[in-house]
């Protein structure tokens, strides 16, 4: 579903990304590890272009997407994201954040955008905040909302970008619940994280990462219990 | 009675003048309005071309802004009263379209640097948040970017009306009948300074006084919380909106 060829990245001088191959498939959950600067948000970040690729090719649905002609903004819609810090729009009530998109991007009527938002607001146990502001929230709260606002525009993958790293611990729980759900119903996810937990868990794969490269991918057994490349065994003696 | 020359019996005399002053604080009031609209929806767009990455774009905003913060707006209003205008239509079109048309352009380019750090600086998490849900950059402008940044840029451009205001009294050069212009032909009449212009300050202090009442209501209205203060949600609750 999602084909990347020979990714690479860069910020000036800094090579943040150097040569990334990897295939998703449909109803995966990738789970990207690695240590700060290894280049794992930025590999999430090319995935729905919002950073430019310096080289190489990233194919979703056989479409590519750094391809001049290729409408990104259509890419855009299928490929939902969930940032680190929420990013919720402030200036507006919860349902609204919601039901913008659909409304003014995919043309849903607002009865049928605001009925869809109420279900998914259901399915984050928000049911109850619909008319709250984004600041009247707690951050597990705002990053539930985030996660329903995305799945609004009905994406076909989801791609999370450290979801839990700006909570608090208690509020950690919560929304890897959603996503626990989200993978259980089949959704094609892949998530930047250092919840191994989740990991270990949900994964069907996992990637390490480290200095721009995919050193070494797997099960989450082979990767967790059983790592071969050094720099995994590295990784994993500091973390666990 | 006499202190520093200042004589209280001038004022009867500027008071048969009040006719003229009224017309002044009307004219000032008038080119202050259609310069500060003019110049907000002009620095809009200015502000926003300073913003953009293309370069036939960027800079044609740059070099507006720097000519028009660069140079006198007492300069700027002489060549447009003297020379762009009689030029481009071959006479005057009299003090209210040279002046308000000066004045928009120069505050523009005040208005154009406030809109531009507005924007700047709310966090670009917003903009990619909006990118991500599939906006074309335009539509996440309108909807996600701008009506936040408005909040941020009210206090700035309060200063500006407040500062505008003031600076109109400049097109006094070009024979407007503006407030300051009104002082000036009494105390032509009557060749005394003190109190005419005295006056005219008291009547510009009058005026900043009002706009800064109003600039504190609207800075109050929207202060940082996005969340409608009770008082406004009664009232929907009242006319029977929505109360979920």
């Amino acid at each position: 579903m999602i084909k990347v060829r020979n990714l690479h990245k860069s910020f000036g001088q800094l090579d943040v990304l150097r040569g990334i191959d990897y295939d998703i498939k449909e109803k995966e959950v990738i789970c990207v590890i690695g240590p700060s600067g290894s280049g794992k948000s930025t590999f999430l970040r090319c995935i729905n272009l919002l950073e430019e690729i310096t080289a190489g090719e990233v194919f979703i649905d056989g479409v590519k997407i750094n391809d001049p002609k290729t409408d990104i903004n259509d890419i855009r819609r299928e490929v939902g994201m969930v940032f680190q810090q929420f990013n919720l729009f402030p200036h507006m009530r919860v349902i609204d954040n919601i039901t913008i998109s659909p409304i003014k991007i995919r043309k849903m009527s607002q009865q049928d955008a605001e009925s869809l938002a109420r279900q998914l607001l259901e399915k984050v146990g928000l049911s109850d905040k619909a008319n709250a502001y984004p600041e009247q929230l707690s951050g597990g709260q705002m990053q539930r909302v985030a996660i329903a606002r995305a799945l609004a525009m009905k994406p076909k993958v989801m791609l999370f970008d450290e979801p839990t790293s700006a909570l608090d611990p208690e509020m950690v729980k919560e929304v890897l619940d959603v996503m626990k759900q989200l993978a259980m119903e089949g959704m094609t996810m892949v998530v930047v994280t250092h919840e191994m937990g989740f990991a270990k868990e949900m994964g069907d794969r996992v990637l390490f990462l480290d200095q721009g490269l995919l050193v070494e991918e797997g099960t989450p057994d082979d990767i967790f219990s059983n790592p071969k490349h050094e720099r995994t065994k590295a990784f994993f003696s500091k973390i666990l | 009675m006499d202190f520093l020359g200042l004589r209280i019996e001038m004022f009867e005399n500027i008071w048969s003048y009040r006719e003229l002053f009224i017309r002044g604080i009307w004219v000032t009031l008038g080119l202050t309005a259609v310069g500060y609209v003019g110049g907000f929806i002009l620095g809009l767009i200015v502000g926003m071309g300073k913003l953009s990455k293309r370069k036939w774009i960027y800079y044609p905003a740059k070099y507006y802004v720097d000519f028009f913060r660069g140079t006198p707006l007492l300069v700027q209003i002489l060549l447009i009263h003297t020379a762009l205008i009689p030029s481009m239509f071959g006479h005057s079109l009299g003090f209210f379209v040279s002046g308000s048309l000066a004045l928009m352009l120069n505050s523009a380019a005040y208005n154009a640097e406030i809109i531009r750090a507005g924007i700047q600086s709310l966090d670009k998490g917003q903009m990619e948040a909006a990118r991500s849900l599939g906006m074309p950059h335009n539509t996440a402008m309108k909807l996600i970017i701008l009506p936040q940044a408005f909040r941020r840029m009210i206090p700035p451009l309060g200063n500006e009306l407040i500062a505008l205001l003031k600076d109109s009294s400049l097109v006094t050069v070009i024979a407007a009948g503006d407030l300051l212009y009104a002082g000036k032909v009494v105390a032509g009449a009557y060749s005394r300074f003190w109190e005419p212009y005295l006056t005219v300050a008291i009547l510009y202090l009058l005026l900043t006084f009002i706009c800064g009442k109003l600039i504190n209501y609207i800075e109050n209205r929207f202060s940082n919380s996005y969340v409608p203060s009770p008082r406004k949600s009664l009232k929907r609750f009242a006319v029977g909106g929505r109360t979920r």
